[in-house]
């Protein structure tokens, strides 16, 4: 069974007068444990997929499913509490609150637990130890490197141990090396972790570090996935 | 309290900002503070008065005297238990800029019908004994550093000349309302310097029964209707409470410049807090995107804004609490008894609460309803 469950998806946005048509009857599968990279076009709906299996936006119409609860239909609420425990998002410009350190930006969607301080600390311990950035916990943000700023964003996604992990090119504002250090971190969390990765990118790269690639084009799967872990459907 | 740290480091993002707000918010309910105190020391001022004392005037007005021999006559009238005077002296100290209130009393008498003035029987007995004696309130003794047995020389204002006396003992209010900062004297003295003996500011007269306040007031007044000098005799608290009103509506004007300043400040305020929210619109975001809800958004929000309103608050209010008793402040004298009092903190509590909701409210609102795509679109 798939872990995301896209069904007949309708998406479309108001500009003003005129009405944007993002997916018009979207349907696709993503399986747990599976790296997968969607790439596509600007515009072509990369980031609004992502977006809606994160529940941070909703489909005009059909379901967004994600381990077996209909993420579509649930209210501001729930999702807010949903995303905590399930997503794990990270972005193009990193996103740290600057005012925190790595190890407090990190600990953020742990404050939403009920942990105690103690399992807290360990958890981030670990979450900043498994990219590699242990050393560094107590930095603020400007005090990191671009690479390092996105790994401790990794760190934050990893740290609650989401269902699924959504990043909307991580490796944009990137250099090259960095770039290498953040996918390989992907790769390994993806093949020692089995955690669920699905990454925007514009970057034929990053995106054969994937297990499955999904090419997105004016909001429609235009290729068959490749590889085996994820299995696509188009309408 | 896990998210208190948050709070926190985002109160600290802009330290000189966030200083000058909770400087402002702390200068606007001191300010408060202080002005609600006048208008709450004044009306304190106007209720003194023993409930057993009336004070006859000259029925023309204050500054228009009364013959002594009304005594007497007074003395003798039913419910009536013992009858002083005083004049209003009005002289200057030094180089002519410290001013304190100064009455001609008649000792024996004055210091009777006011238990409040507390002084050791000894010097009570010399500044009886000492014809050009004075009594001063403690508070002299540290503005001046006087001493008992100085002799200290006024410059009479109303009473033109120098009027020297010397100081036979220090007294110390029990009613904060009497002031501490008042010298008085021998009416005898005060008869011959001026050389109008016989004459008397105002008379204060002690009655046996409370309730008969206005009936005795009454007869007192018919008593010298026709007199060349008719009289106008009220209890003390009426007559504290016509000086009061000598301010004016100082009260109004007191309150309304209290209320322009924290309105001000308010401004002030949801200004500062309106631009860190709109700096964070961003960070906002991905704190939903992390599974912030928009209620826990909506009370962090507003909780910063509590934190520097109340912060001010504390400042602010607990400053002119402390700070008014250190100095030993009554303005000038005029403000005798002069404290922020229990229910001016407590409006001043108000206020900041209401600071802190009108700051943070529109802030906070826009926090939990932030629409997450949207504005990660704009950070993206």
């Amino acid at each position: 069974m798939a872990l995301v469950e896209i069904r007949d998806v309708y998406k479309s946005f108001q500009r003003e007068e005129q009405r944007i048509d993002v997916f018009t009857g979207l349907t696709l599968d993503i399986d747990s444990g599976s790296f997968t990279a969607l790439m596509g076009p600007s515009g072509s709906g990369k980031s609004t997929l992502l977006n809606l299996i994160a529940g941070l936006d909703k489909p005009t119409r059909g379901t967004v499913t994600v381990g077996g609860k209909v993420v579509s239909a649930m209210s501001a609420g729930q999702l807010a509490a949903w995303r905590a425990s399930n997503v794990g998002f990270v972005f193009q410009s990193f996103n740290l609150l600057p005012v925190l350190t790595a190890y407090q930006n990190v600990e953020l969607p742990l404050l939403l637990t009920r942990l105690s301080k103690k399992d807290r600390d360990e958890r981030v311990k670990i979450a900043l130890d498994v990219v590699g950035l242990g050393d560094r916990a107590h930095h603020y943000p400007r005090q990191l490197s671009g690479g390092q700023e996105q790994r401790t964003a990794i760190a934050r996604a990893i740290v609650a141990d989401p269902t699924v992990m959504l990043l909307d090119e991580p490796t944009g504002q990137l250099d090259a090396r960095s770039s290498q250090e953040v996918l390989t971190l992907l790769q390994r969390l993806n093949n020692e972790f089995n955690k669920t990765i699905v990454i925007v990118t514009h970057d034929a790269h990053a995106a054969e570090r994937a297990k499955t690639t999904l090419h997105l084009e004016k909001g429609d799967l235009i290729e068959k996935p490749r590889g085996a872990a994820a299995v696509g459907g188009m309408r | 309290m896990k998210f208190l740290r948050l709070v926190v480091a985002n109160l600290l993002r802009h330290k000189l900002r966030t200083v000058l707000t909770i400087a402002s918010v702390a200068l606007a309910l001191f300010l408060f503070a202080s002005l609600r105190s006048v208008t709450t020391t004044l009306a304190a001022t106007a209720q003194f008065g023993g409930a057993r004392r009336l004070v006859t005037l000259n029925a023309t007005g204050l500054v228009f005297p009364l013959p002594l021999s009304y005594v007497n006559r007074i003395k003798a009238m039913p419910g009536v238990t013992n009858v002083s005077w005083a004049n209003w002296f009005g002289g200057k100290y030094g180089d002519g800029k410290s001013f304190f209130a100064s009455f001609a009393v008649d000792p024996e008498s004055y210091l009777a019908i006011y238990p409040e003035i507390s002084l050791p029987a000894a010097e009570r007995q010399a500044f009886a004994q000492d014809r050009t004696g004075a009594l001063i309130g403690k508070r002299l003794i540290t503005r001046f550093g006087w001493k008992v047995g100085q002799n200290v020389t006024l410059q009479g204002t109303i009473f033109p000349g120098d009027w020297t006396f010397t100081i036979r003992g220090v007294y110390t209010p029990t009613d904060p309302a009497i002031g501490d900062d008042v010298l008085i004297f021998q009416h005898d003295y005060f008869d011959e310097r001026i050389g109008r003996a016989g004459i008397a500011g105002w008379y204060i007269v002690e009655i046996a029964d409370a309730s008969q306040a206005p009936a005795i007031a009454k007869s007192i007044d018919d008593m010298f209707r026709n007199s060349s000098a008719p009289t106008k005799t009220g209890t003390e608290r009426e007559f504290q409470a016509s000086f009061a009103t000598m301010w004016g509506n100082v009260s109004f004007l007191m309150s309304t410049i209290g209320l322009a300043v924290v309105f001000a400040i308010l401004l002030v305020t949801a200004n500062a807090m309106m631009m860190s929210a709109r700096e964070r619109t961003g960070e906002v975001a991905v704190l939903k995107t992390v599974g912030f809800s928009d209620r826990l958004l909506f009370t962090l929000v507003l909780v910063e804004a509590g934190v520097l309103a109340l912060t001010g608050a504390v400042i602010g209010l607990g400053g002119a609490k402390l700070l008014y008793p250190a100095i030993n402040f009554n303005g000038a004298g005029f403000l005798p008894g002069f404290k922020v009092t229990t229910s001016t903190l407590i409006i001043g509590t108000l206020v900041a609460v209401g600071l802190m909701l009108a700051s943070g409210l529109v802030p906070a609102i826009r926090a939990a309803r932030l629409p997450v795509v949207q504005a990660l679109r704009k950070v993206e």
